[in-house]
Formats: structure tokens, C-alpha cells, sequence
């Protein structure tokens, strides 16, 4: 069903053979993935393996250097694409939040629609709202994000995405930064966009919330997808013995903490 | 003794002091003109300047090159040399709508040429304090460029940059005497000349008094803003 609306035949999100490069240094190796409409893929792997970077090549925050990339039938690679026009239907979440200081939490999530997309402040207001209550923070849609906690930021700065409504959704250790007595608001919500059909990307260190949500599983190495799989598989039975290492010593690290 | 006496005499003849004020008075208002007017403009020239400092791509280089240029010759040219280029300059060009204004309106124009040099690298510096995240962010929720400068970056930038900023106001508003050199009567000329007319220096105490008040209250506030800007950084460390 997701093939057909589409247009043209391949899935939601199309990565194919891409690479890049920060000077010398090569930070994605001939990565090939295909997201269907619907589904949710988590990146898993070290610090430094090129998650992040990943993420950011689908938004065009930066431009791979060899390879091609489809979202929603359009070919990112492609030089003459809009980019604001594609960004709009991509919505990203940093680690950090990166909500607007200046702005308050309604101004933060009104911003792009009214700006981005030209529609009045009534309108704009209209779609924020509800979408502050549904996170619980109504009642702080005046407050300036310095005087809310870490977990009510991040969970601010998803809805500022949602507000655009986009296709996919980006999410890049959204929970790292939060106290843990915080991540599991924010987890919960992701949880529930899940549900709701959203397809989505992350990258993430919370391996149970892995398991739970994912339809697949990427791990990272060295810029290369070493192992992909159902969540089962990956967790369970592990083909590479680098995602084994992997896998123990984060699990090891959890038990810790 | 006598020589003391003189020195009352030069410096605190009261009787001096009550036809100074009001002349120097008169040429004051220039000055406060000349400051008024220049910082409006040095504000929208400069920050015009540092937003095309700033633009990104190759397109943009020979208007970036243009900027640096300007922000470097008016940087490095004495304030006086810039007053002489306009003053006398200006009206040796025989342009028309240009070399026939007043003195005041050249003062005005040295004044705006050489603070906007350096309020720009001031409001450069605020915008690049802010960090790429933020442009991360809005460029990601499909802001434009501009869009983003304008609507993310440049009101933090702003509010990072009004100590900093003000600073330089308050140098702008002492340079308007400067500008005396090409015959703008403001205080400090008319100053001299009563000097030398009554052959004492009441009028450059007036002058000088006239200077001070009007830069304590924006020194003074300068400094509030940056202590509040440290307390509520501290706040924030906790
Ligand atoms: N702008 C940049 N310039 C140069 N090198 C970069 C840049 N961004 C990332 N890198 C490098 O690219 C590699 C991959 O980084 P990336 O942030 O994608 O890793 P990650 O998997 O997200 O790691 P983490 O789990 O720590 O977030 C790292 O070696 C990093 O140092
Ligand atoms: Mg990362």
C-alpha cells in the first residue's frame, strides 16, 4: 500500500550507495536503506559511527558527497530541488532541544507554520494548541523554554516539528541530554506518533525502546550499516560479532547505571 | 597669590559662566542633533552591512569583499581625516544634492560612515555568538535563510550586542565635537570661540559638563544591563 502511494514504485525513504566525507575523514561508507511508509528504523551503534550525520544528509543539513537519497518521491541528491520546500515535510529533533530562547513555547511552535508556510496567526495558533495540550504543556505556552525542564523542552521542540506536519520525522538521541526521570515523557510520545503511523528515523541509545517501537533495526559501524534486521533478530541473535560487542557492552553499561 | 587669582579668574568667573551656558547651549543642540540622527543611521547601515558580511556562497563574495573593505578603510582612517574627506571633500566635488549641504549635514555623514565600521563588527560578533544550532533548527523547519537570520538569529544576536553597542554610542556622541574641524557649530566651537573672545575657559567647563551628563545615564545603564545579563547567567549555570 505504502509502495503504491508513492509514485514511483520504491519505498518512503530510498538510500542508496551513499557516502560522505569530512575532509579526509569518511564518515558514511556506501549506506543503502529503504524506509516504507509507516515505519520506524532505528540507528544504533557507537559514538562517532555516523548516526547523526545520517540524520542530517536526509534533511540536507549536509550534502553527501556520492550516492542518492529519495524521500517521498523526490530526489534529494537532485541540485535543483528546494530545499525549504522538502524541509517542511522533514521534521528533525536534536539531542539538544534547540528550542528559540527569544521566542515563548507558542511562538516556538507557530513560527515555522506562519512563517514557512504562510498561514495566519489564527490558524497557525489553531494547530499549536492542540498540539501543546496533547504534551500536557498548555498552560505553558507563555512561558519562555529557559523555564521549563529539560524533558518539557525536548517534548516542546517535537510538537514545534509536528506543527508542520510533516511525512517523516527525524529524531536524534532525543532523550540523551534528560535526566532519566525525564526520558520517559518524551518516550512516550514518540511511542504514540509511532502508533499513529508516523514514519520515523532515530538514532538512539535506549535499546529497550529500540526493541519496542522499531520495525528495523540499523547498526551502525564505521560509517557502513553492519547489521540490519527485525528487532528480535538484532537483540536476540546477532549475526556480526561487532554488534555483539556492541550490544553487551551497552546492555553492561544499562545494568550499571 | 596673584597668579592663583588669575587661574579663579580664568576659570570661575561666575559672571562668565552666565553668558557661557546659554551659548554653548545653542551649539550643544547641534551636537545632540548630530548624535540622534547618526545612530539611527549607524544602527540600520551597520546591521545591513554585517548581514552581508555574512552571506553565504560564492554569489555573494564580491558583496562580502565590498563590506570588508568598507569596515576596514573607516576602521582604520582617524575620525578627524574622514571629517576633513567629507567636510572639504564633499563640497569640492560640485555634485548636486552633495556638495552643497550644510556643515551639519557633513558632520552627520563622517559621523554615520565611521561608527557604522564598527558597530558592524559589533553586531557581527552577535551573530556569529549565536549558535549554529540555532540556524540548524529553523533552516530544518523550513525557514529560509533570510528567514531564519531574521526571525532566530538576529534578535538574539541584538540582545547579546546592546552593552557593546551602547559603548559605542557613547563614543559617537563625543566625536560629535570632533566634527567641529570642518566648522559644524556645535559646543565645542562654539566654546572656543567665546574662549577667545572673553579670553577665559567657562565655556569649556560648560561644554564639558554638557558632555558628561548626557553620557552618564547611558553609561550607567550600559553597565545595569550587564550585570543583569551576569546575574541571570549565573542562574542559568545552577
Ligand atoms: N561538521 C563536521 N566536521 C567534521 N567532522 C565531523 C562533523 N560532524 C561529524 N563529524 C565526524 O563524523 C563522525 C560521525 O559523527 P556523527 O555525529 O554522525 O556520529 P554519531 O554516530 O551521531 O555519534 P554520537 O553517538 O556520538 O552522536 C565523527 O567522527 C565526527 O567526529
Ligand atoms: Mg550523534
Amino acid at each position: 500500500m505504502s509502495v503504491a502511494a508513492n509514485g514511483n514504485g520504491g519505498a518512503f525513504v530510498q538510500i542508496r550507495d551513499v557516502s560522505k566525507w569530512f575532509g579526509e575523514l569518511q564518515v558514511l561508507d556506501k549506506i543503502t536503506l529503504d524506509v516504507p511508509e509507516h515505519d520506524v528504523v532505528c540507528l544504533i551503534g557507537a559514538s562517532g559511527s555516523g548516526k547523526s550525520t545520517l540524520l542530517r544528509c536526509l534533511n540536507l543539513l549536509e550534502q553527501v558527497n556520492e550516492g542518492e537519497i529519495v524521500v517521498d518521491g523526490v530526489r534529494l541528491t537532485h541540485e535543483k530541488i528546494d530545499v525549504n520546500e522538502l524541509r517542511r515535510k522533514i521534521g528533525i529533533v536534536f539531542q539538544a532541544y534547540n528550542l528559540f530562547p527569544h521566542m515563548t513555547v507558542l511562538q516556538n511552535v507557530m513560527l515555522a507554520p506562519r512563517k514557512a508556510l504562510g498561514i495566519s496567526r489564527d490558524e497557525a495558533e489553531e494547530r499549536a494548541r492542540p498540539l501543546l495540550r496533547r504534551i500536557g504543556l498548555e498552560a505553558k505556552a507563555d512561558e519562555y523554554p529557559d523555564r521549563l525542564s529539560g524533558g518539557q523542552q525536548q517534548r516542546v521542540a517535537i510538537v514545534r516539528a509536528l506543527a508542520m506536519q510533516p511525512k517523516l520525522m527525524l529524531l536524534d538521541e532525543i532523550t540523551s541530554a534528560l535526566d532519566p526521570q525525564l526520558v520517559s515523557d518524551v518516550l512516550d510520545l514518540v511511542r504514540e506518533l509511532a502508533d499513529s503511523g508516523m514514519t520515523m528515523i532515530l538514532a538512539t541509545h535506549e535499546m529497550g525502546f529500540a526493541r519496542e517501537v522499531a520495525d528495523k533495526i540499523c547498526f551502525l559501524d564505521g560509517g557502513c550499516i553492519l547489521e540490519e534486521g527485525p528487532p528480535e533478530q538484532i537483540f536476540r541473535d546477532p549475526r556480526e560479532p561487532r554488534t555483539r560487542q556492541f550490544l553487551a557492552r551497552v546492555l553492561e553499561a544499562e545494568r550499571m547505571s | 597669590m596673584h597668579a592663583f587669582r588669575q587661574v579663579i579668574h580664568a576659570f570661575f568667573n561666575p559672571h562668565s559662566y552666565t553668558l557661557a551656558i546659554p551659548d554653548v547651549w545653542a551649539g550643544f543642540q547641534v551636537n545632540l542633533k548630530m548624535m540622534g540622527i547618526a545612530e539611527v543611521l549607524v544602527l540600520v547601515f551597520a546591521l545591513s552591512i554585517a548581514i552581508v558580511r555574512g552571506l553565504p556562497g560564492p554569489a555573494a563574495k564580491p558583496l562580502r569583499a565590498l563590506a570588508i573593505a568598507y569596515t576596514d578603510f573607516f576602521r582604520g582612517t582617524p575620525i578627524i581625516v574622514v571629517s576633513f574627506l567629507i567636510g572639504f571633500g564633499l563640497p569640492g566635488l560640485q555634485l548636486a544634492g552633495i556638495s552643497n549641504q550644510s556643515n551639519m549635514v557633513y558632520g552627520v555623514i563622517t559621523l554615520t560612515l565611521v561608527y557604522t565600521a564598527y558597530v558592524t563588527e559589533v553586531y557581527r560578533a552577535g551573530i556569529e555568538s549565536v549558535h549554529a544550532s540555532q540556524r540548524s533548527a529553523a533552516r530544518s523547519l523550513g525557514l529560509s535563510y533570510f528567514q531564519s537570520m531574521r526571525y532566530v538569529v538576529i534578535p538574539q544576536a541584538v540582545r547579546r550586542v546592546i552593552p557593546p553597542l551602547l559603548n559605542d554610542f557613547i563614543g559617537l556622541q563625543k566625536d560629535t565635537a570632533i566634527v567641529s574641524v570642518i566648522g559644524v557649530s556645535e559646543a565645542a566651537l562654539t566654546a572656543q570661540q567665546f574662549s577667545n573672545r572673553n579670553g577665559d575657559f567657562p565655556s569649556y567647563v560648560v561644554a564639558a559638563v554638557f558632555f558628561v551628563l548626557i553620557t552618564i545615564p547611558l553609561a550607567r545603564f550600559t553597565d545595569h544591563l550587564v550585570q543583569e545579563r551576569e546575574r541571570k547567567e549565573r542562574a542559568q549555570a545552577f
